[in-house]
């Protein structure tokens, strides 16, 4: 690694170092299988390049012909990839997007907690995969909005079918999005805003 | 894979070896940990030639601010072990943590109406 032995500078370039005021962080995270456009959505709205971070999970095996009872242990490195906008001088928000093995994310420590809420992206050609991820999420108490990505052979279906095909509480918002458009993923981000700013109870 | 600015090759085999050397075996904290994903950190000293390099490289790229996903970025190490390393600084008083989210059940109004008039910038 060049970090260890030479004078290689490690970290932000100068035009990507927040301000030595920056001060509190906020994240949320996109969710949805794979090739769906997160990677893409996080690199419409972030400010750098977007980076990956990553971390080893492990998972008890699902040994159900293990009959002697030894559970299996399996590691597996899931990456992530997550962009920044500064909101203002003091506050932050970063963009998670998750990987595309759901199974594993979940697993990952500190993802969701503390997360202000999440989207997820909905491609209308594999609706299935959507299910695993909203109900994660619902267990969890994730708040949540849903982006339907547009891809050019996608079936246009009306919103409200596509909530009773998702399953989704009528308060949810759908909201559609180009994940290439930075214009259009920052309406989502507002979309969820505005839906947590909803559900959050007025101040006292 | 994108984004490891400075970096490049994949890992390799000794891979959890490296990683069990840098954290001198031990491992992450377990559930418990003051660092989110999103807990800014923030030198509060020099680099000195005498630490672990590691520990040298993370107080040299927060000099400004800088997310512990961020610095596990830059590091191309795990968020797990990234965090030992800040556990160490911090106990030596070598960097500053800011603000890890609230747990709240829901942001306040206030926070989210930021946010909003932020993106509404972007
Ligand atoms: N038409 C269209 N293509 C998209 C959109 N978002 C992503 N793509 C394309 O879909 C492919 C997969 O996107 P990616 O962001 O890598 O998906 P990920 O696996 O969820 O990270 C890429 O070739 C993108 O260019 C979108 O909103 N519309
Ligand atoms: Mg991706």
């Amino acid at each position: 690694m060049d970090f260890r032995d030479s004078d290689t500078l490690v970290g932000p370039s100068g035009a990507d170092r927040l301000p030595a005021t920056a001060a509190k962080a906020v994240k949320v995270v996109i969710v949805g299988g794979f090739g769906v456009g997160k990677t893409t959505l996080v690199g419409s709205v972030s400010e750098i390049r977007p980076l990956t971070t990553e971390e080893t999970m492990t998972q008890a095996g699902v040994g159900v012909d293990d009959l002697a009872g030894v559970e299996r242990k399996t590691e597996t490195t899931v990456a992530m990839d997550f962009g920044r906008i500064s909101i203002s001088d003091e506050l932050v928000l970063y963009v998670f997007g998750t990987p595309g093995q759901e199974r594993f994310w979940f697993l990952w420590n500190g993802l969701f907690e503390g997360a202000l809420g999440a989207v997820v992206l909905v491609d209308t050609r594999r609706l299935e995969v959507s299910f695993e991820v909203i109900g994660r999420l619902e267990d969890r108490g994730v708040p949540f909005v849903v982006a339907i990505n547009g891809f050019p052979d996608s079936p246009d279906h009306p919103v409200e079918e596509l909530r009773s095909a998702l399953d989704l509480p009528p308060e949810v918002p759908i909201v559609a999005c180009d994940a290439r458009r930075r214009e259009s993923c920052r309406d989502v981000l507002m979309a969820l805003m505005r839906y947590l700013y909803n559900l959050a109870a007025p101040r006292a | 894979m994108s984004g490891r600015p400075g970096l490049d090759g994949p890992a390799d085999e000794d891979e959890p070896e490296r990683l069990y050397v840098i954290t001198r075996g031990r491992s992450g904290p377990g559930g418990e940990t003051p660092f989110d994903l999103v807990t800014l950190i923030v030198s509060r000293a020099e680099p000195k030639a005498t630490m672990q390099p590691e520990h040298a490289a993370i107080l040299r790229m927060c000099a400004s601010p800088l997310s512990v996903a961020e610095i596990s970025a830059y590091l191309r190490l795990p968020t797990s072990v990234v965090t030992v390393l800040l556990a160490d600084l911090l106990a030596d008083g070598l960097i500053e943590a800011r603000a890890a989210v609230p747990p709240a059940d829901f942001p306040d109004r206030a926070l989210l109406e930021a946010v909003i008039h932020g993106l509404q910038r972007l």
